[in-house]
């Protein structure tokens, strides 16, 4: 596996433990005075996903299934 | 009168904007289906968006988070965000690049060369048009329930039409509704294939994420401001602790990120992924995806949350949305515009389903089973012919199961999609998944949510020991069974696997 593919999976782990936030199940709290903290924090996370996705088609693109899918013009097309 | 004009209009310039891209049609069966590989990046994130979001995306959302308060956006948007675009990069980039070389439109294509069986095509078909029927439902019912809450009786006074609709108290009745609906879709799709779905889905996401907007800031206005509405909210809905019929369990909300998987067996996103113009289109589309999203949902929750301050506690869910714009905002302009999204919303979702059904039928069962030779012509009249069947079959079921409640029915929808994903990511990345395999895992996946289904009465809101969602369980009999019945067979030949894997 390469290096980056390697850190993109331990980072999508650690979002997707990210997502369970248990400290915030009870918390009424308004952030901005609007936003309960709940939402505002899966707004966010929301926003970091698109980030995390971001660097991920940078630094972890299959570049090499590209080549592989100029391979053949086999079809069965219609 | 005002609202029911303005979704005429709106109607009437989606039909000529779809059927504007006529001009661009080929003629051919391959433009038909695909729109010969030419959907580009934004379309493509247009199409996928657009396809995904259904009615849930404004009216459910909105209902959701008035039943259970803040959970219902961590529970079904952010999770989404995360694993959607997941899918996306991990099966759509793949499938892209297997079906660009070997050349395949359709799901049931690519998982015969993969297991080199076609008897695996004929035991998929139906599941997947199972499947998809009642994601079509989701859309006609909603469309009609939105129809009839629109023009049905406020208060003591009757409806908008009641000398015509009796019956409905002078609500449009939801007969109309569908008829209305089916025939626009089905006209732009019948016309113009992939293409006008694709230009038409673009159009529609773009309209329903505009008034979702427009009507939150409609309503915040009318409640006095953002901090004012959120203040005058039950403080039940302000957290996820379960209290009553709000809040939502821990072991749900671990367990409901199975859902979004089914993304990764959507036959229409299968048949976007195996047919986008290049791999680059993906990036917008994986990184895109959970900012609209974000867009669309945010909005859509706090306005369900608002409505517990003002609503009363039995209002029914899908109608909170239209009840807070009919109720606060009152401008006729308004409600029209944002009834407009919301049939924006789902009619976005109906096309692409339709146009796929009606590919896959034409290309695995028609031509795959015949020796003929078929012209393009009578390719394109088939999936024209089983597109229209598809359609009254939605429409006439629509009307029988009328006051079914259409979410419940999605989550059940979503969860076989989403519980099929172990044989889609086995075909991709495991070179030891066999054919038995592959029957195995269906069978389990099926029969499991079966079973599941049925002890929920057919359709109803279900979890198991204490909060699991039953998707999470249907997933794992899946793999195992994928894994088991690989390692117990022989595996593929080498020539296969060489076919399929970079």
């Amino acid at each position: 596996m390469k290096p980056a593919v390697l850190v993109a999976t331990i980072v999508f782990i650690v979002l997707a433990i990210l997502h369970q936030d248990v400290w915030n199940w009870d918390n009424a709290d308004l952030v901005f005075g609007f936003l309960p903290v709940g939402l505002a924090y899966h707004a966010g996370y929301s926003l970091t996903a698109a980030v995390f996705w971001a660097l991920v088609t940078r630094f972890a693109w299959p570049s090499n299934l590209e080549k592989w899918a100029e391979g053949s013009d086999e079809s069965t097309d219609h | 009168m005002t609202p029911i004009y303005i979704i005429l209009a709106y109607l009437g310039l989606l039909l000529i904007f779809a059927l504007g891209s006529k001009k661009f049609f080929r003629g051919t069966s391959a433009d038909y289906f695909v729109a010969s590989r030419s959907i580009g990046p934004f379309m493509l994130l247009m199409s996928v968006f657009g396809t995904t979001m259904t009615a849930f995306a404004l009216v459910g959302s909105t209902g959701k988070a008035f039943e259970l308060g803040v959970g219902t956006y961590g529970l079904m948007a952010s999770s989404s965000g995360l694993i959607h675009a997941a899918c996306f990069f991990v099966i759509g980039i793949r499938l892209w690049a297997i079906g660009k070389r070997h050349g395949f439109v359709t799901q049931i294509q690519f998982f015969r060369g993969r297991f080199e069986s076609n008897g695996f095509g004929y035991l998929l078909f139906p599941i997947l048009v199972l499947l998809v029927i009642p994601y079509l439902l989701i859309g006609v019912i909603g469309a009609g329930k939105t129809m009839m809450g629109l023009t049905g009786p406020k208060g003591p006074k009757p409806g908008l039409f009641p000398e015509l609709f009796e019956a409905t108290n002078g609500a449009i009745p939801p007969w109309i509704t569908g008829a209305v609906i089916c025939l626009v879709v089905l006209g732009y799709v019948f016309a113009g294939g992939s293409r006008a779905a694709a230009w038409a889905n673009t159009f529609q996401t773009l309209v329903f994420m505009a008034m979702g907007i427009l009507a939150f800031t409609m309503i915040s206005n009318k409640l006095g401001g953002l901090g004012p509405a959120i203040e005058q909210a039950k403080a039940s809905h302000l957290v996820r602790t379960e209290s009553g019929h709000a809040g939502v369990s821990p072991v749900t909300f671990l367990t409901y990120m199975f859902i979004p998987l089914s993304v990764g067996m959507f036959p229409h996103l299968f048949q976007h992924w195996l047919t986008a113009r290049s791999a680059k289109s993906f990036k917008l589309t994986v990184v895109a995806h959970p900012i609209c999203i974000a867009i669309v949902w945010v909005p859509c929750v706090l306005i369900g949350i608002w409505a517990t301050g003002v609503l009363p506690p039995d209002a029914t869910p899908g109608a909170v949305l239209a009840k807070m714009i009919g109720i606060l905002v009152k401008d006729p302009v308004i409600v029209g515009l944002v009834t407009a999204g919301i049939l924006a919303a789902i009619m976005s979702s109906l096309d692409s389903q339709f146009l796929c059904l009606g590919t896959m039928f034409t290309n695995d069962i028609v031509l795959h089973g015949s020796k003929r030779q078929f012209s393009d012509k009578q390719i394109m009249f088939i999936a024209r012919g089983f597109i229209v069947g598809i359609v009254a079959l939605t429409y006439l079921l629509s009307l029988l199961l009328f006051d079914k409640n259409v979410f419940d029915l999605a989550v059940w929808c979503f969860s076989g999609f989403a519980a099929l994903t172990p044989l889609v990511l086995a075909a991709l990345y495991w070179r030891r998944a066999t054919k038995a395999g592959a029957y195995a895992s269906v069978i389990a996946t099926a029969g499991s949510w079966f079973i599941f289904f049925a002890m929920s009465g057919f359709g109803g809101e279900f979890t198991v020991f204490g909060g699991i969602m039953p998707v999470a369980i249907c997933w794992l009999a899946g793999a195992v069974a994928m894994i088991g019945v690989s390692l117990a067979t022989k595996p593929p030949s080498a020539e296969s696997v060489a076919r399929f894997f970079p």
